[in-house]
């Protein structure tokens, strides 16, 4: 391996316990990949150089004393800028909370500390975690590593470009609608979204309160199980963790996807799929079948629909949320005669177009005489789904499509058309309005080199087989493929 | 069905001071999001209840013990306006 900044997360653990490099060459060559990739790619809102040193140096003096913390000590890991860290600057992409350093860790956070990890920076993301493209975030746009004209997806793009370039060797994001993972599959990571629940919300800036969800992208199906683990279990600050152990998924990665039945979901094909992601799926659940997996084609109606429900539900819970934006406690304050002038303008100003048409249309689907037609009906489909995937989990173990409907797409291609951009979840936002766990593996690329993923879901606490069946489709796609960085400096194996 | 959307009422409601050409572009892109979002209102759906959480927990409850809060100075230092440990606004009523 040329460059310490393209290890796995199991190979550079591996790394230092042999003695081979230290957790301080590791981050030394994380920062330097950075050095040479961020103004191309613009990952990072914040690197934090002298924090992450100063944990390297941490993990160093455990390490030599025969004490680290498990996998992830000494790691150098990315974190969405919608997840408390205390003191380091988080702003969710936004422009109303620049420069706001909050008081405190997110659980996530607080548990990836304890673990021995060590947190590089913030990562960029479309702000408040709304859009698909991260071109919504109040910095600018992050890039696309295979192609920098391409958007890295959103909204956790930062996250993704950065394991896919080497500036991290693993980081977090959320999913509410995909967040994880679309941008895992446009660049070419793997992206796991757990089941609603088993990831504590505590200090992640909410969006949607009842899909939001923390996971992990990597650059294998092992590495995100173990960033997975860091961070599962019950917390009693957040009232919606679920309250039992988290699933134990790691003794299932070696066992194959032979005797597992696999439904190809009907409704996430067709119009609108380019050809090279039907093909890649087609491939993938041909060599399922060859390995022993009992395939079956199965439909699932309300899948047309949860877009539309989604896109009630979530702005619904969104326009709750943002209120606390309001220019008093933290964040943005623009002058006003009143408290509500002041708050008006405030939000005018600080949020940016596309929060702002969130706002007005969960605002609305919740407003008098609105709110039986949209909100009420929607959140019926999402009942209709859940009981829908529980008669299909009956039949089947896993459910699979793709991740995405299409490769990388050209910067600014669907900014000018809210639901052009809305429409790009429709693969992934069935998980999220279920609660159900699902998973984007890198399978092939398309003509022109850019990135596939394959998507995996599994009933609720169904980590394990979902892990089983992720880990078959790793191993069966034997995608090796890696972005040419552009970039002076960095040379690729 | 074109669908009724009062943008001004609704840009008050969310506190957001946006001006007429501003509503006139949010109105626009609001019916054309709304009427695609319409497609929930042809799912048959009588007899089932909404759903609010993915896994239908009951409410978690956690032990009522007294815990440190954060420090009330840290909090306000993030604050655009503080004083005497408040955060401070404009008067929220008239002649105030």
């Amino acid at each position: 391996m040329s460059d310490l900044a393209d290890l796995s997360i199991a190979a550079a653990g591996e790394g230092m316990a042999n003695g081979a490099f230290s957790a301080g060459e590791l981050l030394e060559a994380v920062l330097k990949r950075a050095s040479l990739t961020e103004a191309d790619l613009h990952c990072y809102l914040t690197i934090d150089h002298d924090g992450a040193r100063g944990s390297a140096h941490e993990s160093e003096v455990r390490r030599r004393e025969g004490t680290p913390e498990g996998p992830l000590d000494g790691i150098p890991i990315a974190v969405k800028d919608n997840f408390c860290t205390r003191g380091l600057q988080t702003t969710c992409g936004s422009q109303i909370l620049a420069g706001y350093r909050p008081p405190y860790d997110a659980t996530a956070v607080a548990r990836l500390r304890r673990a021995g990890a060590v947190i590089v920076g913030k990562t960029n993301l479309d702000e408040f975690a709304m859009g698909s493209s991260t071109e919504n975030s109040g910095f600018g746009p992050s890039r696309n590593p295979w192609d920098r004209e391409r958007v890295p997806g959103g909204s956790s793009g930062g996250s993704a470009a950065a394991v896919a370039a080497g500036s991290a060797l693993g980081a977090y994001g959320s999913d509410t609608g995909g967040s994880i993972r679309q941008p895992a599959s446009l660049c070419g990571v793997v992206g796991f979204k757990p089941t609603y629940g088993l990831v504590s919300r505590y200090g992640l800036v909410a969006f949607s309160s009842s899909f939001d969800q923390i996971g992990p992208l990597a650059k294998s199906v092992d590495d995100a199980l173990t960033l997975f683990e860091a961070v599962a279990g019950h917390d009693p600050r957040d009232a919606t963790s679920y309250p039992g152990p988290a699933p134990v998924a790691r003794p299932e990665l070696a066992r194959g996807a032979k005797g597992v039945r696999i439904g190809l979901v009907k409704e996430l094909a067709g119009e609108g799929y380019e050809p090279a992601v039907a093909e890649a799926t087609t491939k993938i659940v041909e060599v399922l079948g060859a390995e022993g997996a009992d395939v079956v084609e199965v439909s699932l109606p309300t899948f047309a629909t949860a877009l539309s429900a989604y896109y009630l539900i979530a702005p619904a819970e969104a326009s709750a949320n943002l209120a606390r934006f309001d220019g008093v406690r933290y964040g943005l304050r623009l002058p006003g005669d009143t408290v509500e002038d002041m708050m008006g303008r405030t939000r005018a100003e600080g949020f940016g177009p596309e929060v702002t048409r969130r706002i007005l249309l969960g605002t609305y689907a919740l407003s008098a005489g609105y709110y039986d037609a949209f909100y009420g009906q929607a959140q019926r489909v999402r009942s209709k789904l859940i009981a829908e995937l529980a008669e299909v989990f009956g039949r089947v173990d896993a459910l699979v499509s793709p991740a995405s409907p299409t490769t990388a797409f050209e910067l600014g291609a669907k900014t000018q058309d809210p639901l052009s951009m809305y429409l790009t979840d429709v693969c992934t936002i069935p998980a999220n309005l279920s609660g159900i766990p699902a998973i984007s593996i890198p399978v092939a690329t398309d003509e022109r080199g850019l990135p596939i993923g394959f998507q995996v879901m599994a009933p609720a606490l169904g980590e394990p087989m979902l892990f089983r069946v992720a880990a078959a489709v790793e191993r069966l796609a034997g995608f090796s493929a890696r972005p040419e960085l552009a970039t002076a400096g960095v040379a690729r194996p | 069905m074109p669908i009724e959307i009062d943008i001004a009422h609704v840009a008050r409601l969310a506190r957001l001071a946006l001006g007429p050409d501003e509503l006139e572009i949010y109105h626009a892109q609001l019916g054309v999001i709304l009427e695609h979002a319409a497609k929930v209102q042809s799912v048959p759906v009588s007899g089932l209840e909404p759903t609010a959480h993915p896994l239908a927990l009951v409410n978690g409850f956690r032990p009522d013990e007294v815990r440190p809060s954060l420090d009330r100075d840290e909090v306000l230092a993030a604050a655009p306006e503080a004083a005497e440990g408040y955060f401070v606004v404009p008067p929220a009523l008239e002649g105030s």
